[in-house]
């Protein structure tokens, strides 16, 4: 369950309730998001049971890996570099295509060009289990630059 | 509840150094007697405490045995959720003088070598899974990703949020005690180096000791103390997320609710409010309030904060004794909100005090604008 720092000084995410399928979906580089059955709705964070409703019935089903960035901020002084480089880095909430935020960081490109309504699609950042951190990348047409 | 209950007593302590010599629960003692003796009142008087780790360690320290007791902590807002559960305690008979008190000392700590570790987060907190290991700058990326959302949805500018320092700064060159006091322009906040972006250093909040206190009681037995009482005429609070993450509209804060509440228990509106303390751990953070309340209509904060509107001289005096933007900002501001909108209703605060004001509004924040609470105060003429 615990956060660890790796050398790069990032925080690597625990496992929490109900987010197993969430993680392991990512050894394979792969979006899935949890939907209530009740409400016919995904949500996020993964919990054990959907925050609409309270029901404990839960398909997971994969994303299109598609969104935009909702807000963003540029951190110019970090108190924990993700990146372990001491540049500004973009911390954004990306707005999926199936309708749910998430906090990510806008990677590939200069902060400069992140805006608001950018169009991004999902890349993934290895972590020192074999899991992976979604983050996400413009895209130009459809296609990841 | 209207007016069923009244802040009689205040105390704050904050110094232009940024520091002060005690420290602790020393600070918070020295606080509650300060503002009983502002009061009139004695030690023996209080049956209720507020303390926002643990009234129970307070309670023990004060050598008391109240029968009201709060530990709530909602962040910088949780001394208006204190007052608002004092308030609603005494009118419903549960006790008749609650104390509620906060000192932190984080800038002498840090240079004394006192710095306390942050404590460690817990582990299932979804926070840790879910934001920080993006490098979530707390608590400032939120408040700036709010800002993103806030220019990008209504055209809200650099240049408007820095308007509210520079009249907030206005405000703190009449504040002996203030931290900083030599008068900005905004392009003295723009030109101040970017912490999370749009935000500036100077659209950020400082980092102070500061401590504070207030005594409040019944309607009853407020008449005969030593001060003009200050009524509460309205309270109410409202949460919606915890994590940034989780906030439904980033350009609309809980206090949307909090403070239609505490507006209609009070049966008053913004255009009956002589001054609002609206908590600005950032510049738009006091922007957002602005809207929230209905000051202004949403999306058009900036626009009304531009021309001074807030500084001295202007139509809404906002943060009087110059913010945590200028004042003093320990980390969990709402106390001063409070004593310094007491101060004003009671026409003490000296070179800065606005002609007899009557009603004030004083509004925290906590968290990452998580949770709003809305006091609404007023003179015995409001009553
Ligand atoms: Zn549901």
């Amino acid at each position: 369950m615990n956060g660890a720092v790796t050398p790069g000084s990032r925080l690597e995410p625990g496992v929490g309730q109900g987010a197993e399928p969430f993680w392991e979906a990512t050894r394979t580089r792969t979006l899935v998001l949890p939907w209530c059955t009740a409400c016919d709705q995904p949500f996020f964070y993964p919990r054990p049971f959907c925050p609409r409703c309270l029901g404990r019935t839960i398909q997971w089903q994969p994303a299109a890996g598609t969104g935009v960035v909702y807000a963003f901020t540029v951190e110019h002084r970090a108190e924990v570099d993700p990146f372990a480089g001491g540049e500004p880095f973009v911390v954004a909430l990306v707005e999926l295509a199936e309708g749910v935020r998430m906090l990510s960081n806008v990677v590939g490109c200069p902060p400069g060009q992140v805006r608001v309504d950018l169009p991004v699609a999902v890349c993934w950042e290895p972590l020192s289990d074999g899991r992976h951190l979604p983050q996400f990348t413009p895209v130009v047409a459809g296609v990841p630059s | 509840m209207r007016a069923r209950a009244a802040i009689v007593g205040v105390a704050d302590d904050a110094s232009p150094t940024g520091e002060l010599e005690r420290s602790g629960r020393d600070l918070e003692v020295a606080m509650v007697a300060a503002a009983l003796e502002d009061a009139g009142l004695t030690r023996d008087d209080v049956d209720g405490v507020c303390h926002t780790s643990s009234s129970m360690r307070l309670a023990e320290a004060l050598g008391i045995h109240p029968t009201f007791t709060d530990s709530t902590n909602t962040g910088g807002s949780s001394f208006e959720v204190h007052a608002e559960h004092a308030a609603a305690a005494i009118a419903a008979g549960l006790c008749e003088v609650v104390v509620g008190v906060y000192a932190s000392t984080p800038r002498s700590d840090r240079r004394a070598g006192r710095t306390r570790r942050r404590p460690e987060r817990d582990p299932d907190d979804p926070i840790v899974e879910w934001e920080l290991p993006y490098g979530l700058r707390l608590p400032m990326a939120p408040y700036a990703m709010a800002a993103s959302r806030h220019m990008a949805t209504f055209g809200t500018t650099s240049e408007q949020l820095a308007e509210i320092a520079v009249s907030t700064r206005r405000w703190a060159s009449m504040n002996p005690r203030a931290r900083y006091r030599d008068p900005i322009t905004v392009d003295d906040v723009l030109a101040s180096p970017y912490e999370c972006e749009p935000l500036h250093r100077l659209d950020c909040c400082l980092v102070t000791d500061g401590a504070g206190a207030f005594v409040m009681t019944s309607a009853e037995r407020a008449r005969d103390l030593a001060k003009p009482p200050v009524y509460v005429l309205g309270a109410a609070t409202c949460h919606d997320h915890s994590m940034i993450s989780q906030m439904p509209d980033l350009t609309t804060t809980p206090g949307r609710v909090s403070g239609s509440r505490a507006f209609a228990m009070a049966g008053l509106g913004p255009a009956d409010v002589d001054l609002l303390m609206g908590y600005d751990s950032f510049t738009i953070t006091a922007l957002l309030h602005l809207e929230d309340l209905g000051f202004c209509a949403k999306g058009e904060g900036g626009p009304f904060v531009e021309g001074g509107r807030t500084a001295p001289g202007g139509s809404l005096p906002m943060n009087t004794n110059g913010g945590g933007l200028s004042y003093t900002h320990p980390g969990m501001y709402g106390m001063f909100l409070i004593v310094e909108a007491v101060r004003q209703l009671r026409g003490a605060c000296g070179e800065r005090q606005l002609p007899e004001p009557q009603v004030a509004v004083a509004h925290g924040s906590g968290m990452v604008l998580s949770c709003m609470s809305t006091l609404v105060l007023g003179t015995q003429a409001t009553v």
